[in-house]
């Protein structure tokens, strides 16, 4: 823009102000629309879902629209006692809950020690894990299965647990490691002379120090886990020890002939609503630690 | 907190760093620090070497031999297998359908996540600093949503939406007027593949959205202000300021995508369990989990598992190109200067 200050410029100004509004009111305009439709297109099937997780097989088929004419509750215990969820349920919070916690306490303990101490070799695991995290799991899948039965820990949750872990620990570590490559060092120092060793220094202070970190990459770990599928459906073929995954895709595959729809839906909507209250709880936290978890 | 770990940067630079910031020294070992090691890097070493390592060692001389599984007996066999696959034709099919899964959905997810976070993070008035559109939490976290629904539940939803008679989707083209009645989406070889990457796409845009936000708050604001003073357009600064500089979370998201496409299994097991009509979609970890545990063929389903390795590092080493043939990578001085307030702007947040 010219300094000088004519008039002509200045009326010049003032129709470029005006213009831009313009365009930004159709940028915005063009923007709601779009997001709008967006939204819609997100939400809608989630909404007919729960809806029709209330309604009968007829209904559904017969009136997709409309609000369920009368509640049927019992979808739900249909689909808690056909399809077994409530034992399923079970499985994957043992599982899931199980896995979580070792995966979080041995991935901090090695993200701790590659990135706080100096040692030879110390470059060669960094790297092997990262080619862990790099190749396709299901390269390893067959002879993971046979790495578990030799173990006699196929077809248990034992061994799903194991595997779990295995496989999320790569993940875990590379975030917890540039998280405790942050942490001054002064405070280590200061434990250390007052007399605490290595392990009161990791679990009275490093580790408390770390721990916004482990909660943002608690929160993936659990998305992670609780909606895996492959690796239940190869390592964990008993039906006692199912997981909720599992479990919802046999349901959904028997569900051929004389098919319940509500129940089915009813199922769906269970398996949905835990991970839907962890991320409604925390969403705030994974929308800004996505950057940063993924991001390596 | 001095900076987030990025995938571009050499990884050597970052070990030694690490080591000048963890200021390592050597002390005497002393029983509770020798534990302390063989705890804290034993356990979690074993675990990984055990479950994780191991089996992919195995599965490269697995690939060679034609062991059926149950019976303790195998010859190895070289390169057989992978000549065999080359008559394969259902293998030839899955090749076909992931490599056509590749190209297509991450395209088109990232292209839509681009115009969302564009639109979330930049979409406001262009008067004054630069600001998001109305709303814009309301559609940050509506976009996320079918994120963290279990990928086979996503599966599940749409497989019910696309049913031919109970779904929502020909509910609503019969009450517009259109004949879709009884018309099945999933079972027909024109629209089988169509609607599966649609699924992926819809489950997926909004994660690399939230990714692309995140990218796109790292960028100074001056450049914007910059931007503007010298008269550039949406489209334009678009194009020419964000895309640039987010360019390395876009690469890092490219591959993502397209290591999601290529072993494509859940989705696809959920909505078309038997490969589709004529096998039109299905994928290569189909074929492979069929081949190893209804069929029993071990050997020649780990190296199928080995040619979808190598497919994927391919996959990886053609994206790092095109993004340093386009000029990424090359300004490393530059880019590293953008981390460095990412990171800065990041470490205020917190």
């Amino acid at each position: 823009m010219s300094a000088t200050a004519a008039d002509p410029s200045l009326v010049a100004d003032r129709k470029l102000v005006k213009r831009t509004n313009s365009s930004d009111r159709r940028f915005a305009a063009i923007s709601h629309t779009l997001l709008s439709i967006w939204a819609v297109i997100v939400i809608v099937p989630m909404l007919w879902v729960l809806m029709s997780s209330f309604k009968s097989t007829g209904e559904i088929l017969s009136s997709p629209f409309s609000l369920p004419t009368e509640w049927k509750f019992e979808n739900y215990a249909n689909a808690w006692s056909d399809a077994s969820i409530g034992r399923y349920f079970l499985n994957s919070v043992v599982v899931v809950v199980s896995a979580l916690f070792l995966v979080m306490l041995l991935g901090a303990m090695c993200a701790y020690i590659l990135a706080r101490f100096q040692f030879p070799g110390r470059r060669l695991i960094y790297y092997t894990m990262l080619a862990g995290l790099t190749f396709p799991v299901f390269l390893a899948i067959v002879p993971l299965f046979f790495q578990l039965q030799n173990f006699g820990l196929l077809n248990t949750r034992l061994g799903l647990i194991l595997t779990y872990v295995a496989f999320a620990l790569p993940f875990t570590m590379f975030f917890l490691y540039s998280f405790f490559r942050s942490l001054p060092h002064e405070v280590y120092e200061a434990a250390l002379i007052d007399g605490a060793g290595d392990w009161r220094a990791f679990f009275q202070v490093m580790l408390p120090m770390a721990s916004p970190g482990m909660a943002a990459v608690a929160i993936f770990n659990f998305l992670g886990l609780w909606n895996q599928f492959l690796l239940p459906v190869a390592l964990n073929t008993d039906q006692d020890n199912w997981v909720l995954t599992q479990g919802m895709a046999a349901y959904a595959a028997s569900q051929v002939y004389d098919i319940d729809y509500g129940a089915l839906f009813a199922a769906i909507v269970v398996t949905v609503a835990p991970v839907l209250v962890v991320y409604a709880v925390f969403q705030r936290r994974i929308a800004g630690s996505v950057s940063q978890g993924t991001f390596r | 907190m001095s900076d987030t770990i990025t995938k571009s940067e050499p990884a050597s630079g970052r070990l030694t760093s690490a080591a000048r910031g963890g200021r390592p020294r050597r002390r005497k070992l002393t029983f509770d620090r020798v534990t302390f090691f063989l705890a804290f890097l034993g356990i979690p070493l074993a675990v990984f070497i055990i479950f994780v390592l191991y089996p992919f060692i195995q599965a490269i001389y697995w690939a060679m031999t034609d062991w059926r599984g149950y019976s303790p007996d195998y010859n190895f066999v070289g390169l057989d297998n992978f000549t065999k696959m080359l008559e394969d034709d259902v293998f030839l099919k899955a090749l076909r359908n992931v490599a056509l899964l590749a190209a297509v959905v991450p395209l088109v997810t990232l292209t839509l996540a681009l115009g969302v976070a564009v639109a979330i993070t930049l979409g406001g008035p262009s008067k004054g600093p630069v600001r998001g559109i109305r709303g814009a939490s309301f559609y940050r976290i509506v976009s996320f949503f079918p994120y963290v629904v279990p990928a086979i539940i996503v599966g599940l939803i749409w497989a019910q939406m696309y049913d031919p008679n109970a779904g929502l989707l020909n509910g609503m083209l019969n009450k517009l007027g259109l004949d879709f009645e009884a018309f099945a989406w999933l079972g027909e070889k024109t629209t089988a593949m169509p609607a599966l990457m649609f699924v992926f796409v819809w489950g997926l845009v909004g994660f690399y959205a939230v990714l692309f936000i995140a990218a796109i708050k790292g960028v100074p604001g001056e450049l914007y202000e910059a931007a503007k003073i010298d008269g550039a357009g949406r489209f334009r600064t678009t194009i020419s300021i964000t895309l640039p500089a987010i360019r390395d979370s876009v690469q890092t998201a490219y591959i993502y995508l397209g290591i999601a496409a290529l072993d494509a299994f859940v989705f696809v097991q959920a909505l078309l369990p038997n490969g589709g009509p004529d096998n039109s979609t299905l994928t290569i970890s189909q074929h492979l989990f069929t081949t190893a545990f209804r069929k029993g063929q071990f050997g020649y389903a780990t190296a199928m598992g080995v040619v979808l390795a190598v497919v994927t590092l391919v996959f990886a080493a053609l994206v790092f190109t095109v993004n340093r043939l386009t000029g990424g990578g090359e300004e490393k001085s530059n880019a590293r200067g953008f981390k460095a307030r990412r990171a800065a702007v990041k470490g205020g947040a917190q």
